[in-house]
């Protein structure tokens, strides 16, 4: 940093090697000495965390049928979705089971349609499955470990509900099936994927707690219910739809003891129970008639046809109370968008603050990055309080008002969960702040700043709810609205098939994915911005 | 600040005497208030660019949510009212706006033009009424363009997309009654969020604090309502949050089931631009400038 001839007053502490502490200093102290930032900031935090916790507080789950589980719990008391057709026998001790499946295919049950398949839909889903599992028993909610072929997935071998790991890919024919065989050594079970029956690859291995000494053990298939989005608006508009899928499995062979002389099948979560809904459908949608469940199995000559609708995966609600009551965390953010642009516009507005902060420091995009660092970071910080404090609150407000913990957990502060949502928001905070100055230095009006910046971060969110979904869709990933996926709680895993509705709270970025999207934004204003300081008279 | 007094105040009084009829009635020299509020308003470049923004953008966004609205081939299926898709672009264009009402107030303020209109017009609901007339005028013009052009050139693509008559929905043609409600009430909107962000910028005196509490309770308000997973509060939010009772204005479809009926909604929204003027008079009335 060269200062030129005229040297202004220069503290007697000893600035950082190349003067930016001292940069950071001054800007940090321009943001402490003005009273009424001190006072917009505390009351953003305030706000944002109030208003989180009021919305919360006012979601009424006793009244909401999304509030409880739906179907059954895992032994860990998560919900989950346990529906599939199972041909098993009991297993007693150690021993393993092999099979080649040689097709799946798939229907739609029933579709709103007239009968056909609707437009766009494959009947086979990606994530209709067919294989070998080993279970704790034919109850829902049992713990199992599974090797499987999938629709779109090639093999996997899942377990718990919650595990997902591939194998080999391609979908099985008979002409070139797929191998799966699952082992069983204690409370360990291995999977294994072959392509020719004689050499074998370990997909996985899964440490399954808790299994009894004999176990059922079998051929297993579902195949997950279709979401059509309506291709209107993103509102909660859309059909559930069950679709069958059907595999032959040949050469099925076994070692270890088996006690029973013969197949028995049971239909896992069938019992009676209807196996199409329909979801949300803006009062438009035609209710279809309940449907019996088509599951079943026939053996003949060794080979074994298992048809089954359902899915074995863990259930996430279409809700998400806590990450839309987050929403009331915009009422602060606006607070310090705000905050953001005043920054820097009152030293423009101030003609000769500007002047003096240049000649002070020269380097102008030096004085950006300064004051984009001690903006972010108090905003950072303020962001982080609110955000904590809403998040444990939120959570006990919502199981206290009846959402089951089972669907919505309370999760620690420092979960993987907790964390997202807390720093992300933070970072939120903080990154909108930079935003705002560096619109603020772009555009030097502060009106103008702010309203560009909200235009940006928060409209979206709202056209989003009322556009058609592709176009929402790529709203929500190209504008900075994208980080507010951070926020999102009812996170839907990959293997589970579950439509992505913006109107309900859900992000097509992942997370971090979108709050990355946000920081492009703000490294490119700052940039941009610099650009700009660079050129024009201060 | 008491340079600027001095300097002004001898032609201030020529102009007050002038303008100030003896008897003091009612709100005599509004035309003349009018006119300097017109002068000050239009020689301003900032104001021909929001002005142009807020059409451009209103248009824009408008016409894109005609073009990728597609809903199947009959309004059995599909929830979607083709007029109030083909009007989303007020939701964007009002922004604009907003801050074109808020600056016409607050940069009188940041400049201290404010003492030289107020010697000018002591009367300080003359002078509020003016800055109304004018900034209702500027916003009437941007909205009836901004409107019509996306109802224009929105229709066709609509019909193109399958939202006609023959599939059981109400095109957006300005011949039906509910669509030429819904058109002329966007416009006024638009006027009443204009009127509102004059109000809230005479009260607040300060650009950055009004346009974030202006676009707080249009944007993030009616976000809040759609978020609260409790029936009552929701329906609450729908009816009173100045957007959502502002733009039911915009529904042609299902009318009888809103939250709150369509002039109703305006009327309310109506109520929120009042009362931010009301409040902006009392400012106005009560505070030195």
């Amino acid at each position: 940093m060269s200062t030129g001839t005229m040297t202004p007053y220069r503290s007697p502490h000893q600035p950082g090697p190349d003067g930016f502490a001292q940069l950071l200093r001054a800007e940090w102290t321009k943001l402490r000495t003005v009273r009424g930032w001190g006072i917009a900031l505390l009351a953003a935090a305030v706000l944002a965390a109030l208003a989180t916790i009021l919305i919360a507080g006012s979601a009424n789950g006793t009244g909401n049928p999304g509030a409880q589980a739906p179907g059954p719990v895992d032994s860990s008391g998560q919900a989950v979705t346990d529906q599939f057709t199972f041909v098993h026998q009991p297993l007693a001790g150690n021993g393993s089971i092999t099979v080649a499946v040689t097709s799946l295919t798939g229907h739609i049950l029933q579709s709103a349609f007239g009968g056909s398949t609707p437009p766009g839909v494959t009947p086979l889903q990606p994530w209709s499955k067919a294989g070998l599992i080993i279970s704790a028993s034919t109850k829902q909610g049992s713990d199992y470990a599974a090797v499987m072929v999938t629709g779109q997935h090639g093999v996997r071998m899942q377990y718990d509900y919650t595990h997902d790991i591939a194998g080999q890919s391609g979908l099985p024919s008979a002409s070139s099936p797929a191998w799966l065989r699952l082992t069983r050594s204690g409370d360990t079970i291995t999977g294994y994927d072959s392509t020719d029956g004689r050499h074998w690859t370990q997909i996985g291995s899964a440490t399954v707690s808790g299994l009894p000494s004999t176990v059922q053990a079998g051929l297993f298939a579902t195949s997950p219910n279709v979401v059509i989005a309506e291709q209107g608006v993103a509102s909660n508009n859309g059909q559930e739809l069950s679709t069958v899928a059907s595999a032959s499995f040949d050469r099925l062979s076994r070692q270890g003891t088996w006690p029973a002389s013969s197949w028995s099948s049971t239909i896992v979560g069938g019992g009676g129970r209807t196996v199409r809904k329909v979801i949300a459908c803006g009062g438009a949608c035609a209710r279809l008639a309940p449907t019996a469940n088509p599951g079943g199995y026939q053996a003949a000559g060794g080979t074994f046809t298992v048809t089954g609708t359902g899915d074995i995966a863990p259930y996430v609600s279409v809700l998400d109370p806590l990450g839309l009551s987050f929403k009331g965390a915009l009422v602060g953010l606006i607070a310090v968008i705000a905050l953001g642009a005043l920054f820097i516009t009152t030293e423009f507005r101030r003609g000769m603050m500007i002047r003096t902060t240049f000649t002070a420091s020269p380097g102008r995009s030096r004085v950006l990055v300064a004051k984009a660092i001690v903006i972010g970071s108090v905003t950072f910080v303020a962001g982080l309080a609110a955000a904590s404090v809403a998040f444990v609150v939120a959570q006990a407000k919502l199981n206290a008002n009846g959402w089951a913990k089972s669907v919505y957990p309370a999760d620690s502060l420092f979960s993987t969960h907790g964390l997202t949502v807390v720093l992300g928001t933070a970072g939120v905070f903080a990154l909108a702040a930079v935003l705002a100055m560096a619109a603020g230095a772009a555009i030097r009006r502060t009106a103008g700043a702010i309203a560009a910046v909200i235009g940006l971060v928060v409209v979206p969110l709202i056209l989003a709810t009322l556009m058609p979904q592709t176009l929402a869709d790529w709203l929500l990933r190209l504008t900075p609205a994208a980080a507010f996926s951070v926020q999102e709680s009812s996170l839907i895993p990959h293997q589970v098939q579950q439509a992505c509705l913006p109107y309900n709270g859900c992000y097509p970025l992942s997370p971090w994915h979108g709050f990355i999207v946000l920081c492009v934004w703000a490294v490119l204003a700052v940039g941009g911005a610099g650009y700009l300081i660079r050129r024009r008279d201060a | 600040m008491t340079g600027t007094q001095a300097v002004t105040e001898p032609v201030a009084r020529k102009v007050t005497s002038r303008l100030a009829t003896p008897a003091g009635a009612g709100l005599a020299g509004l035309r003349e208030a009018v006119h300097a509020e017109w002068t000050k308003f239009r020689t301003v470049s900032i104001t021909g660019w929001l002005l142009l923004t807020t059409v451009i953008v209103t248009i824009g966004v408008s016409v894109i949510a005609s073009s990728v609205i597609k809903c199947g081939t009959s309004a059995k299926f599909c929830s979607v009212d083709p007029t109030v898709i083909g009007l989303t672009g007020v939701t964007v264009g009002q922004i604009t706006l907003a801050v074109l009402a808020a600056l016409f107030v607050t940069s009188e303020y940041s400049s201290g033009m404010m003492h030289i209109s107020l010697t000018a017009v002591p009367r300080r609901a003359t002078m509020l009424i003016a800055k109304a007339i004018v900034v209702t005028a500027a916003a009437l013009v941007a909205g009836v363009i901004g409107v019509l052009a996306s109802v224009l050139i929105g229709q066709p693509l609509q019909s193109e997309n399958g939202l006609t008559a023959h599939n059981g929905f109400l095109p957006m043609s300005l011949t039906h009654g509910a669509v030429l409600r819904a058109a002329g009430g966007s416009v006024l909107y638009l006027v009443l969020v204009a009127l509102l962000s004059l109000g809230l910028a005479t009260a607040l005196r300060d650009s950055g604090l009004a346009i974030t509490v202006v676009l707080g309770l249009v944007l993030v308000l009616p976000l809040i309502g759609k978020l609260v997973f409790n029936a009552h509060w929701e329906r609450r939010f729908q009816r009173y949050s100045p957007m959502d009772a502002g733009l039911a204005v915009q529904a042609t479809r299902n009318v009888a089931r809103l939250p709150i009926g369509p002039w109703e909604g305006l009327g309310v929204m109506g109520l929120w631009a009042a009362a931010a003027l009301l409040a902006g008079w009392l400012v106005l009335r009560f505070r030195d400038a």
